[in-house]
């Protein structure tokens, strides 16, 4: 980051401010996001929670840079993303950015581990070098044996388990995660959460699309959203006093 | 609660004495629950009336000079032990739920914002379950059997609370439907006041 007036701000990976979207015009607009005021930390989870088609992924979209907002401003690392030409938003959200999307996209020609290298190879490395981190990513949520193979040869959660690989491969600084445990069972699941978890209390944010509160408890932070707007959030204190603490 | 039976499993294992229970109980359920002595002593009285556990020797502890009172457990008991551990917990009648009273009444109340109740409900359900969920987070996997006890209670706990952050949903939704069918008029009082004494009859 640059210049003297950001460098307050320095923690601050990720800010909307009074973001709106709007699909469509005249009298098929459909409002997805109706003035968002969000922010996410270096070591922050933040959940977002709402019933289907309160506007989830399309905040994860703009806030991913994927498509602009019509109204607001999208600030990611002090960079207004408005400002930033084509390429330079291309670089910034493969450098930066993370992304799981609700529908996986792997590429289909490319085995999980070719899938897992692929940002760190468009970003230069060669894929020898980027082969190591990438093995590494799979072997976190136990896909190591299954490194070969093409995304039509595995199962639902495990095509999930790759793009989450992918997302957290290389240390990107924030990660957009869009119902990362949907098809997964309870204990896979927290497999992922685990492995968001500790990317970001290793000074990454994150952002995660989940319909399951207990995934969302996860997080430090949970947003509620309804027909385009925060409506409400919960915050997590330190320790709970309902418990003693862990038996030793 | 089942403090009568989980104390008699407890004596399974050997005499105690009245302190030692109710720290071996709380080890056992993380200190979820924590028992009085006064309540230790008194399910003792009746498990001992029933003949489930008798008073044995007393035990000089290993400092030396002071006795205690043990209890052990009978044959009687023995069979107890085994029969709760090999039947299922049965909810008889429905367990008294704050909240659900709470949310009843307040739906047949004049002007209680009830979409605000249950906001509020919400905000404070999701805090317990991120509480929940960093207490637990903060360990990792169970190295001792006492571990792995407290790691199903806090489980259970979770659970429950993200079942009562569905459950909220559930009533916002249903709440929402009554609203826009016209049925979620408040109720006045019953000018069909009840007899003394006894409960009126449900009228068909
Ligand atoms: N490309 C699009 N064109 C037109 N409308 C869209 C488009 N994408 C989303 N929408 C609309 O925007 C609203 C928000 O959609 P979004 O996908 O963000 O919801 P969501 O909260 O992610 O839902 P779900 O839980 O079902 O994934 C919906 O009404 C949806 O129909
Ligand atoms: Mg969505």
């Amino acid at each position: 980051m640059t210049g003297p007036g950001l460098q307050i701000d320095a923690d601050l990976l990720l800010r909307l401010d009074g973001v709106s979207m709007q699909y469509g015009r005249g009298e098929t607009a459909v409002t997805a996001l109706a003035g968002v005021d969000l922010q996410v930390s270096r070591g922050e989870l933040v959940a977002v929670m709402g019933a289907s088609g309160s506007g989830k992924s399309t905040l994860l979209t703009v806030a991913g840079g994927l498509t602009p907002p019509t109204a607001g401003e999208v600030i990611v690392e002090g960079h207004w993303l408005s400002q930033l030409s084509a390429r330079e938003l291309a670089v910034l959200r493969r450098r930066s950015l993370g992304f799981v999307f609700q529908d996986f996209n792997l590429i289909p020609s490319l085995t999980a581990l070719e899938n897992v290298s692929l940002p760190l190879e468009l970003d230069g490395w060669t894929s020898k070098k980027a082969h190591r981190p990438a093995m590494d990513a799979l072997r976190v949520v136990e896909l190591g044996d299954r490194a070969q193979h093409y995304p039509a040869d595995l199962s639902g959660g495990q095509q999930q388990r790759v793009a989450i690989a992918r997302a957290v491969v290389g240390g990107r600084s924030l990660i957009l995660a869009d119902e990362p445990t949907g098809a997964l069972d309870s204990t896979t699941g927290e497999l992922v959460l685990r492995m968001l978890r500790s990317r970001v209390d290793a000074g990454a944010g994150g952002i995660l699309v989940t319909h399951d509160a207990r995934h969302a408890a996860w997080a430090d932070r949970i947003v509620f959203l309804r027909d385009g707007r925060i409506v409400d959030e919960s915050r997590a204190s330190a320790v709970s006093s309902l418990l003693g603490g862990l038996p030793r | 609660m089942s403090v009568r039976q989980s104390l008699l499993a407890i004596l399974n294992q050997g005499p105690c004495y009245g302190y030692q229970l109710r720290a071996e109980f709380d080890r056992r359920t993380g200190s979820t629950w924590p028992l009085n002595v006064g309540q230790i002593y008194n399910t003792l009285d009746r498990l001992e009336r029933d003949g489930l556990v008798q008073k044995a020797t007393a035990e000089i502890d290993s400092e030396g000079g002071e006795a205690h009172n043990t209890v052990e457990i009978t044959d009687a008991g023995r069979l107890e032990v085994a029969h709760w551990l090999d039947s299922p917990v049965v909810r008889t009648t429905a367990t008294r739920d704050e909240l659900a009273i709470k949310l009843a009444i307040a739906v047949t109340l004049p002007g209680v914002d009830i979409a605000h109740v249950i906001q509020v409900q919400r905000t404070a359900t999701f805090r317990t379950l991120q509480e929940l969920t960093r207490t637990k987070n903060a360990t990792d996997d169970p190295e001792s059997s006492e571990q792995l006890a407290w790691l199903l209670v806090v489980d259970s706990l979770i659970f429950a609370a993200e079942a009562e952050a569905r459950w909220l949903d559930h009533c916002e939704n249903r709440l929402a439907r009554a609203l826009a069918a016209g049925t979620a008029a408040p109720l006045p009082l019953s000018t069909d006041v009840p007899k003394r004494g006894r409960p009126a009859k449900a009228r068909a």
